[in-house]
């Protein structure tokens, strides 16, 4: 007898076509989404997100903007107060620090100062991160600045299916989000299913089951923290990977929960370790699950450098594979 | 005397330059009594221009101003009770005592605060005209700003976006002369404000901004202008602050004799003056309209002194919006 199971169609994509699509689907369903930002038009976005879009929706709709990061990221928040959903790229983290007023002083503050008389539905989406030898100026993972201001939410997707779902519930929800794509994402390759599921904005997701330690990362960190998993386990260490997905708001009961099961934690940031984000997660640890924990929490973090353009450099810079396995390691007393 | 249509609205400035003297008098007097804290900016001698440019104003055109707006506020329609329980931080306030004199929000009037980054209103007000521009609303955005935003990235930025896109912002610039302390020329190579805002191609003009007639004007044809579609438009509305920049400002980079030429201009003399020799004004309606202005600003005192205190359970409340937008 054969048997003809229903089995949902996949197709292989990438992380940048991910995000192409959740824009390209946003823009259909709702005439008020529209995206602006540096050479987002012509030139199709500078890591390419948004090549073909200024074909389909055309200049209104798919805004080339001056390179005037204040201004571009403010009518965004004015644009948003006065009815339209927004979607602005900032090219990189590291220029965004132009806009900070703007995010910070602004899209932040002003309805908790109005008194909530308005809210701000904008969405800004940006690069984070290093590994592709752009140097200082470009490669900087600063996403837990925004993530220590209330106001905001941060989200960091990792994955193909975050990238592809997580803009329309960024869209739909009535404050300001910040989206942030760690630059050596973009070329990721993997399958989605057709349609794509519907995801949440926040919530953690355990991306691998494992019952010795838990490692904690996000974004560009978590196929490193996979790939020490992977390594971890041929020598029967087996760890659990907490993808974060977004900073603020926090999933402490995730973490928390991981950490009672596995009573070690190693966090993984590609910022600096100096008032990092990781350092937020491990303070939440121990005040909250201090007697849970077999071995001090592990930071893997970024050196305190500018990130340096030499690729040897650049890669001791950053936390690596083999440095979460040797964190990992230590916590479980298997470390020199 | 007989009342006429031009009698009348004149008369209704005055009224508004005098609810705003007499609003901010009576703060000047609750800041000593501690009722009023925090940092404290007035406008006084800078009151023809709010009172000016709100008459020429439509109530579905958007108002972004800066930290020195309670003029602005209250000529823009938002009842002296509700600002002045804001200055007593009060759970009646405008923004429930979230904002403070320098965060003055009403969006049912369209005022969009209140911003005390200096520059910090200008790209919000671009954005609020592309809002109208894309949705095809014949709306003009006015964005007041001193003339120490000049200085800022933000100017530049915006006035060159709003230019290149042709949107429908109204920059009004009330050039009083000192960021803080710092004199105009000792900030500025070029002075000379609608000339260096012209370079973005823009329509850029400047106003006696002591003359609410001559204020109420401008801002009227520059209104038309970019409600018509042509694009920004700037004025530079030039006038002076009588007092020092904040309550804690000793108020030492000016001369007295500066000031009391500027006061010479006080438009809450001029005025008066002027709409007697026309006829329109005598001694007894003037002290009418000062007794209006005195019994609405004491019962906003009344008012704010029986407010409440907003509940410290609510503290973290609108740091998140509650619902969606419609």
């Amino acid at each position: 007898m054969s048997e003809t199971t229903a089995t949902p169609t996949r197709t292989t994509t990438t992380y940048r076509a991910a995000l192409r699509e959740a824009i390209r689907e946003a823009m259909r369903a709702d005439e008020r989404v529209f995206l602006m930002g540096e050479d987002v038009g012509r030139y199709g976005g500078s890591f390419g997100v948004s090549r073909d879009l200024l074909a389909e929706f055309g200049p209104e709709r798919i805004r080339d903007t001056p390179l005037s990061e204040s201004v571009f990221v403010g009518a965004g928040i004015g644009a948003a107060i006065g009815g339209m959903r927004p979607i602005v790229e900032v090219m990189t983290v590291n220029f965004s620090l132009l806009a900070l007023d703007q995010i910070v002083n602004g899209a932040a503050a002003l309805p908790h100062m109005s008194g909530g008389q308005f809210s701000i539905p904008l969405v800004i989406r940006m690069t984070t991160g290093a590994g592709r030898q752009l140097a200082a100026q470009h490669s900087h993972s600063l996403e837990h600045w925004y993530a220590h201001v209330p106001g905001l939410k941060v989200l960091t997707p990792a994955t193909i299916e975050d990238a592809r779902g997580m803009l329309a519930p960024a869209l739909a929800d009535p404050n300001p989000v910040l989206i942030f794509e760690h630059g050596s994402l973009y070329n990721a390759e993997g399958e989605l299913p057709d349609p794509p599921p519907a995801v949440p904005l926040d919530g953690a997701a355990v991306r691998r089951a494992g019952g010795d330690l838990t490692i904690v990362a996000w974004g560009g960190s978590l196929p490193k923290a996979l790939a020490a998993a992977h390594t971890l386990a041929g020598e029967e260490i087996d760890a659990e990977v907490l993808d974060l997905r977004a900073l603020r708001p926090l999933d402490t009961t995730a973490i928390l929960a991981s950490v009672a099961r596995t009573h070690r934690a190693v966090v993984v940031d590609e910022a600096w370790r100096t008032g990092s984000f990781a350092a937020e997660i491990s303070a939440r640890v121990a005040e909250d699950a201090f007697y849970e924990l077999d071995a001090p929490v592990e930071r893997v973090c970024s050196r305190e450098v500018p990130i340096p353009y030499a690729k040897h450099l650049e890669d001791a810079a950053l936390p690596s594979a083999e440095r979460i396995v040797a964190a990992a390691r230590r916590t479980v007393g298997r470390g020199g | 005397m007989s009342a006429s249509p031009q009698s009348e609205h004149a008369l209704g400035l005055l009224r508004q330059l005098l609810r705003i003297r007499r609003f901010e008098e009576a703060c000047v007097e609750l800041y000593s009594a501690t009722k009023i804290r925090g940092f404290l900016h007035l406008y006084i001698g800078q009151e023809a221009i709010a009172a000016g440019a709100m008459a020429a104003l439509e109530p579905d055109d958007a108002v972004v101003a800066t930290y020195r707006e309670h003029g602005h506020a209250l000529a823009r329609g938002v009842p002296a009770s509700a600002v002045m329980a804001e200055m007593f931080g009060r759970a009646e306030g405008c923004c429930r005592g979230r904002g403070g004199s320098m965060h003055l929000f009403d969006v049912s009037r369209r005022l969009y605060g209140g911003n005390a980054i200096v520059g910090g209103g200008l790209p919000i007000a671009v954005g609020l005209a592309l809002a109208d521009a894309l949705q095809h609303r014949p709306r003009v955005t006015a964005c007041f700003f001193g003339e120490g935003a000049v200085a800022e990235g933000e100017f530049h930025e915006s006035l060159n976006l709003a230019a290149l896109w042709r949107l429908p912002v109204l920059f009004l610039c009330e050039n009083n002369r000192y960021a803080m302390g710092t004199a105009l020329e000792r900030s500025e190579s070029e002075t000379d404000l609608a000339l260096k805002a012209a370079s973005y191609e823009l329509p850029a003009w400047p106003v006696d901004g002591m003359d609410v007639e001559a204020v109420e004007a401008t801002v009227r044809r520059a209104a038309a202008m970019v409600r018509g579609g042509e694009g920004p438009v700037f004025v530079e509305l030039r006038t002076y602050r009588f007092r020092a920049h904040s309550m804690y400002d000793p108020d030492l980079y000016r001369s007295k004799e500066e000031i009391a030429r500027w006061r010479e201009r006080d438009p809450l003399t001029t005025y008066p003056a002027l709409l007697r020799e026309r006829g329109w004004l005598g001694d007894d309606a003037l002290a009418a309209l000062k007794a209006e202005a005195d019994r609405e600003i004491a019962d906003a005192i009344a008012f704010a002194e029986a407010g409440t205190q907003e509940p410290v359970a609510d503290l973290e409340r609108f740091v998140y919006a509650e619902e969606l937008p419609s």
